[in-house]
């Protein structure tokens, strides 16, 4: 496992005190610094937490809080490929339900969930501004719109050997 | 500075770009330099035009020629036919193109032809990453007459006269609201911005990120200069990345032109501007939790008073406006308030845009007259409803607004007719539903939305909409009784009554305006045990008719849960209790012999 090399850990944990270091004179740093330290972890594990809690000197309490309380913070780890279904309005009533439904049975995992294999995670996201085009789902960066559930298998075929 | 014969604007709003517009732009690029006329024809990238449905959207001037859903191999054709010999490439254009001059065709599409464009002045026009644009149309203009012609107060003064309120939602007046702030006791004062947009399925302020950055940070300083206050802070959506970057761009240049920073324009006014990131809860667009989430803490309301003005962002006394309203008021100053209250109704004046989506045809931003009716948002500019549906009632205002049925559809978009008829103005999101839409179903969704977005703080909230939930579930799922509906109302009547913040003050509100309008649908569920509009699954049946069912098994193999049974010349037939409703065995059957029952 990547976590154990201890270069990479030495790496991540060099990124995290520049993040640190970068917004030590800002008011209200924490939640800048928690998102960068996600961009770098992939999740925010108590590890992680405690960390940034020893450096910046904020109650452990008070960053779970802080890591709890926003959707975009995450606890568990994530999958090679973050499949979004966009479960915003605009996408609802487009059916964008029977979409979600059909990611389910097809990588076999619930909303919040990991595959056994880590390679895709999936989530139910609320709007990406992409209304459009509705319904949408994302994987990664990549934008999938005007969907219908007989299009998933397709597009998960692209991500089967990469 | 270099001329160009043609433009070719290309847009790069998220709409666009999700439908691939990066892609279209390099082939440009590629079959302009093949063609040898990369010097004369300048490719800008844009922000959104508003017709993302049909995107990629790609507008060839000076002839303004709109073509939709390009696609990469379409490109060579626009350039060797349009670019090169001066012929429009009729196929793909938008709008009426039997018209007698097609090739202004921006301006024949009905989508267009009906709108104002204020706010929206600029997106798609300039390329927001240059700064020399927006300044080339009369960007940062306003700021310097009123760094150097205007006092403070006269500022506040124009603002108020022009009418404008706020876009964010409440329509609270923009002028009173920088009057009060300005007069909060305290030196050090605080300009931010409201860029949070929670509203799902609405991306008005997305656009104007994306598109015209630069008239939000104008504005800002502008606040800034008229309230008496050196620092700004724009909260965005972390769930906007071109956003962000945008904007992070368009500060920087800002900075460099003297317009951010210590001294703007040779002046004794000094501002500065931070982005903050959001991190994904909608409770975070209320004012109170918006300012405690920038100090980095859970983003919990509080109670008010005292309101921001007077005590906001640490402790000191803070304006927040939103987006759009910031976007207005720029060209306020420049072309005055008397112009701008020339437009829009009789209570508000300007206009108003919305995010137009769910059932319609053309579904994306639409900027119109505060005033304009339902009708003409959703026929005139919206081209209708798909598949030749009947249009059954839109919903403004999200999750805490309602919706207007379609006996309504011939009201005036205002702040007090929405009111009035049990909806709200909202931010701008706008979802057109159609025949085939539960309304109970929507209801429920918008109950599961601020459900899951309480911030938990207040009991009224947390555990009345979770009781709400609940009922609307037993309901949908075909278990409801009549005193259940009785149930709703008490309980939405007591969470408005005793919830803390807005979140929970407005969270009954879609259940209550679709009891108001369609209390039979919610009936029919609770007495027959029927989804009239055949959503909700637990009141679906499938069945197999006896008389086209040819006994070739095949459903039988694809029912992922053996429902059904059958043998060799005997019709099979579905066992309700083991069914799951996934509907596969109607989708294989090949003699279309099993049916949705409602
Ligand atoms: C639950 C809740 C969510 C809100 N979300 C937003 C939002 O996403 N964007 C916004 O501009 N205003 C939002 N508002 C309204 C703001 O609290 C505030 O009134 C507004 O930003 C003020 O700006 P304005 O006067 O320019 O409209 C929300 C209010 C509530 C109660
Ligand atoms: S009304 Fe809801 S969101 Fe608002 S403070 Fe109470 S619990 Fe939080
Ligand atoms: S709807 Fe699905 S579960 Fe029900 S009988 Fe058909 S295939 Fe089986
Ligand atoms: S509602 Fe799905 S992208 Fe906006
Ligand atoms: S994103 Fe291109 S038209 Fe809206």
């Amino acid at each position: 496992m990547s976590s154990n090399c201890c270069a990479c850990v030495d790496e991540k944990e060099r990124k995290l005190q520049e993040i640190i270091e970068k917004y030590k004179n800002i008011n209200g740093a924490l939640i800048p610094v928690l998102h960068e330290a996600q961009d770098v972890y992939g999740y925010l594990p108590m590890s992680v937490q405690k960390k940034i809690s020893e450096k910046m000197n904020i109650p452990l309490s008070e960053i779970y809080g802080v890591v709890t309380f926003y959707t975009q913070f995450s606890l568990k780890p994530k999958g090679k490929y973050k499949v979004s279904t966009c479960m915003g309005t605009a996408c609802y009533v487009k059916g964008s339900n029977l979409i979600l439904d059909k990611l389910k049975e097809k990588l076999g995992i619930s909303v919040g969930d990991c595959s056994e294999d880590g390679r895709f995670s999936l989530e139910a996201c609320r709007c990406i501004g992409a209304c459009g085009l509705a319904p949408v789902i994302m994987i990664n960066d990549d934008v999938y719109g005007k969907l219908s559930p007989d299009d998933i298998d397709k597009i998960l075929d692209k991500y089967k050997d990469l | 500075m270099d001329y160009f014969r043609a433009h070719v604007l290309i847009c790069g709003g998220t709409g666009c770009t999700s439908s691939h517009s990066p892609k279209i732009q390099q082939e440009f690029a590629d079959q302009l330099e093949k063609n040898n006329i990369s010097k004369e024809v300048k490719i800008v990238t844009t922000g959104c035009f508003g017709l993302c449905a049909q995107g990629p959207i790609v507008v060839v001037y000076p002839e303004g020629a709109m073509y939709t859903m390009v696609r990469v191999e379409d490109v060579k054709e626009i350039v060797e036919e349009h670019l090169v010999k001066g012929r429009l490439v009729r196929r793909l254009m938008a709008g009426d193109t039997e018209a007698e001059d097609t090739s202004k065709s921006l301006e024949n599409v009905g989508f267009f032809k009906n709108q104002v464009r204020i706010a929206l002045r600029n997106c798609g026009t300039i390329n927001p990453e240059n700064i020399d644009e927006y300044i080339a149309y009369d960007g940062y203009k306003a700021l310097q007459m009123a760094l150097t012609e205007m006092k403070p107060e006269d500022v506040i003064a124009e603002i108020k006269k022009s009418g404008l309120r706020g876009r964010g939602g409440a329509g609270f007046p923009t002028g009173l609201k920088w009057e009060l702030t300005a007069k909060a006791e305290g030196d050090d004062k605080i300009i931010a911005c409201n860029a949070d947009e929670g509203d799902p399925g609405a991306f008005m302020d997305r656009s104007v990120l994306e598109g015209d950055p630069h008239s939000l940070i104008e504005a800002m300083i502008i606040a800034g200069y008229a309230i008496g206050a050196n620092q700004g802070y724009i909260y965005v959506r972390a769930e906007y990345p071109i956003a962000v970057k945008r904007l992070n761009i368009a500060i920087e240049q800002a900075k460099d032109y003297g317009l951010l920073g210590k001294n703007i324009l040779g002046t004794d006014f000094s501002f500065s501007l931070e982005l903050r990131l959001g991190a994904g809860a909608f409770v975070c667009g209320e004012e109170t939790a918006l300012i405690t989430s920038i100090e980095g803490k859970r983003g919990e309301p509080k109670p008010k008073p005292p309101f921001p003005a007077v005590r906001g962002l640490w402790q000191k006394p803070t304006l927040l406006n939103n987006v759009e309203t910031y976007a207005n008021i720029p060209i306020i100053l420049t072309k005055g308030a008397d112009w701008f209250t020339t437009i829009g109704s009789e209570k508000s004046k300007g206009t108003k845009v919305f995010a137009v989506g769910g059932k319609i045809n053309n579904t994306g931003l639409v900027e119109v007259p505060i005033g304009t009716t339902l009708r003409e948002v959703v026929y005139d500019i919206g081209g209708g409803i798909p598949n030749g549906k009947k249009f059954k009632a839109a919903q403004t205002g999200g999750p805490s607004g309602g919706c207007i049925p379609a006996s309504l559809i011939d009201t005036p978009i205002d702040y007090e007719t929405l009111k009035e008829i049990g909806s709200m103005m909202g931010s701008g999101g706008l979802i057109i539903m159609d025949e085939d839409n539960c309304m109970v179903d929507i209801a429920k969704f918008f109950l599961e939305f601020t459900v899951e977005e309480s911030c938990g703080k207040c009991p009224p909230c947390r555990i009345g909409t979770k009781r709400m939930l609940e009922i609307l579930e037993r309901i949908t799922g075909g278990k409801g009784e009549m005193e259940d509906i009785e149930k709703l109302e008490i309980l939405s009547k007591n969470i408005i009554s005793s919830a803390l913040c807005g979140l929970g003050q407005s969270a009954p509100q879609p259940v209550l305006s679709t009891l108001r309008y369609f209390k039979d649908e919610y009936i029919a569920h609770v007495k027959d045990k029927k989804c009239p509009a055949g959503v909700c699954k637990s009141m679906m049946r499938y069945v197999i008719q006896a008389d086209l069912c040819k006994s070739c098994g095949i459903c039988a193999k694809n029912c992922p849960v053996g429902a059904i049974t059958g043998e060799k010349k005997v019709p099979y037939v579905i066992d309700q209790d083991k069914c799951i409703k996934c509907g596969v065995c109607m989708e294989k059957c090949p003699f279309k012999a099993i049916f949705k029952n409602v």
